[in-house]
């Protein structure tokens, strides 16, 4: 059988505003826009990916919190609707979701063999988290390609940054092997955004940019450095000094995602692809990308 | 409007699924089961006509969320324990009470919202304690959220807004805390038989928190909220706040009657279900040790305030 492989790396934010902005027909709030510089980039990582080759996306999202290991979505199907519950007024999306059960399966007998603790989740009433959805969504609005789902441990609360780096590289690791023995071509996302200290009031059209700024100066420094080494390739430095921007940003990092997604792809040295950054109510959101094959690597922003 | 309102007893009960979907499972959380019935009863017993909840399985981040759907239905599946089961509901909340809340918040200064969207995802520990405390919905109920970054200031004017909505509408409320004790659970999977307090250091906080509660000693149990979170609690969030809303929310003395009905250990963390009745005559003078604050001026601008 044919080895697999990841075809892209995607960092994907997922304030549900986004969303909201696009006024897709699965979303019942109507807004009049907002958030361009993430969203145009979102349209043209998303048109990228249109014409990459890919079997499934794999996405680890910080708001499938998990105390007790590591869980991925076991069923087929997911319908329902979410409303997201820090932001209702902007996020009530009603959702079709296909599952890849057998990636997810994979993924999760690597995960146990390598010692990490798991659970598959087969509960058909589960409501997949926003973050998920966000992300997906913006990467592929057609919704034609299934997903697997992986909840977000939370080790930075139980232990420390450090022990959470650890075991998202444990991850990592083992969900690649899972990757190469299914023969499929996977693209994975991690869903979150860099600094992530919130503003705890909301303007009255949420959608008016003249409100929007990232929370504080000290945030905008620390985005600006790591997409930076981003940009230079250097991400097993950028997952070096994760652990202190997360104490000094409260970054969503945190969840595991980007050391998660850089540990599978073998730590990139090349540049990251940068489609956008903007705030949004004051956290720091990038979206980027790490295209393994030279060939289509571009210079983006 | 009374100057005073009615708080019939206050009740704190633990978030996890498990006394309501898997009492058999574990004697001990069996007894937890046996604690939420009895307590179930006492409200009946009452004439209560308002369930308030502070949910810390709730989190919010733009202000203070408040739940005012009338009829929120739904079926809810815990993150973690989604195995477990799941939990459909139908509850039945008191809008015009949510409304006032709200108001009472941004008269003292802090910045709320109802919500009321069908769908809307109610949390674990809410769904636990009125599917177990208000089965029939024989009360109306509402909910507050916690805002994650909110400390101790911002909870008190929270908590003293609650009141100013009850003594408003004249409400007799029983008032219900969501919260773990300790709230370390074990991180693998284990056998329900074997569940125990995560460590002997949660256990004896846990015991001393308990000796207070039984001994009504609410704004004591308030003043040591720091403490608590220092030692008993993952950081998840800035600070251990479910005493600091409960005492400013039922009153901020310790002239309370205490009953410890339950405490058990919930994969881990440390669930109690205890009850506390206004009483006259408590133990201990309460001492503040930082400011009661009345109105809510936002952060502190100690930097600012540290070059004049």
């Amino acid at each position: 059988m044919v080895k697999g492989e990841v075809v892209l790396g995607c960092l994907a934010p997922h304030p549900p505003h986004v969303v909201y902005a696009e006024n897709p027909e699965q979303n019942e709030p109507f807004s009049e826009g907002g958030w361009e510089a993430l969203r145009w980039g979102y349209h043209s990582l998303a048109r990228k990916l249109k014409d990459i080759d890919y079997d499934c996306i794999v996405v680890l999202t910080p708001h499938w919190q998990t105390y007790v290991g590591t869980h991925f979505l076991g069923l087929e199907r997911f319908q329902n609707i979410s409303v997201d519950p820090i932001f209702p007024n902007l996020f009530r999306f009603n959702h079709d979701i296909t599952v890849d059960v057998e990636m997810a399966e994979a993924m999760h007998d690597a995960a146990a063999e390598a010692g990490i603790i798991t659970k598959m989740m087969r509960n058909p009433d589960f409501r997949v988290d926003y973050g998920t959805i966000v992300s997906c969504h913006m990467l592929n609005p057609d919704w034609d390609k299934p997903i697997v789902t992986i909840s977000s441990n939370r080790s930075t609360h139980y232990y420390s940054n450090e022990v959470m780096n650890e075991q998202a590289t444990a991850l990592g690791d083992a969900v690649m092997k899972a990757i190469e023995a299914s023969g499929k071509k996977v693209v994975l996302v991690a869903s979150h955004s860099l600094s992530h200290r919130h503003f705890v009031t909301e303007a009255p059209l949420p959608e008016d940019m003249s409100r929007e700024h990232i929370y504080n100066h000290s945030q905008y420094v620390w985005d600006m450095k790591l997409i930076d080494m981003m940009r230079r390739g250097e991400m097993q430095e950028v997952i070096d000094v994760l652990p202190e921007m997360i104490e000094q940003t409260m970054a969503e990092a945190e969840g595991g995602g980007l050391t998660w997604m850089m540990a599978a792809m073998g730590m990139p040295d090349y540049p990251a692809e940068i489609y956008g950054y903007q705030s949004v109510i004051g956290t720091g959101n990038a979206i980027a990308a790490w295209d393994p094959n030279e060939s289509t690597r571009q210079l983006v922003l | 409007m009374s100057e005073e309102p009615e708080i019939v007893l206050g009740l704190y009960v633990p978030p996890h699924p498990q006394p309501l979907l898997a009492p058999e499972q574990n004697e001990g959380w069996s007894r937890l089961r046996e604690a939420f019935d009895t307590c179930r009863q006492r409200i009946e017993e009452s004439d209560a006509d308002l369930m308030l909840i502070y949910s810390t399985t709730w989190p919010s981040i733009v202000g203070h969320q408040i739940q005012a759907h009338p009829k929120p239905v739904f079926t809810h599946v815990d993150d973690d324990f989604h195995f477990l089961g799941s939990m459909p509901y139908e509850f039945h909340m008191d809008e015009e009470y949510a409304e006032c809340y709200r108001e009472a918040c941004e008269a003292r200064g802090l910045h709320a919202r109802t919500v009321a969207y069908d769908g809307f995802p109610i949390d674990t520990g809410s769904v636990v304690a009125l599917k177990l405390l208000n089965p029939d919905n024989r009360i109306p109920a509402c909910i507050v959220s916690s805002n994650v970054y909110s400390n101790r200031a911002e909870q008190i004017v929270l908590g003293k807004a609650a009141r100013d909505a009850m003594s408003k509408l004249g409400k007799k409320v029983v008032i219900v805390v969501v919260a773990s004790l300790s709230n370390r659970m074990f991180t693998e999977h284990i056998d329900p038989a074997d569940d125990r307090i995560h460590s002997a250091k949660d256990d004896e906080w846990n015991r001393k928190i308990l000796e207070f509660f039984g001994n009504g000693r609410l704004e004591d149990i308030s003043q040591l909220s720091r403490d608590i979170q220092g030692q008993i609690r993952v950081s998840k969030v800035v600070a251990y706040k479910p005493a600091w809303w409960m005492a400013a929310t039922m009153g901020q003395h310790n002239n309370y009657d205490g009953e410890v009905l339950a405490y058990e250990a919930l994969h881990g963390a440390g669930g109690a279900v205890i009850q506390l009745t206004p009483a006259k005559g408590g133990v201990g003078d309460k001492e503040f040790d930082e400011d009661d604050v009345e109105f809510y001026h936002g952060d502190r601008s100690v930097l600012d305030k540290g070059m004049l």
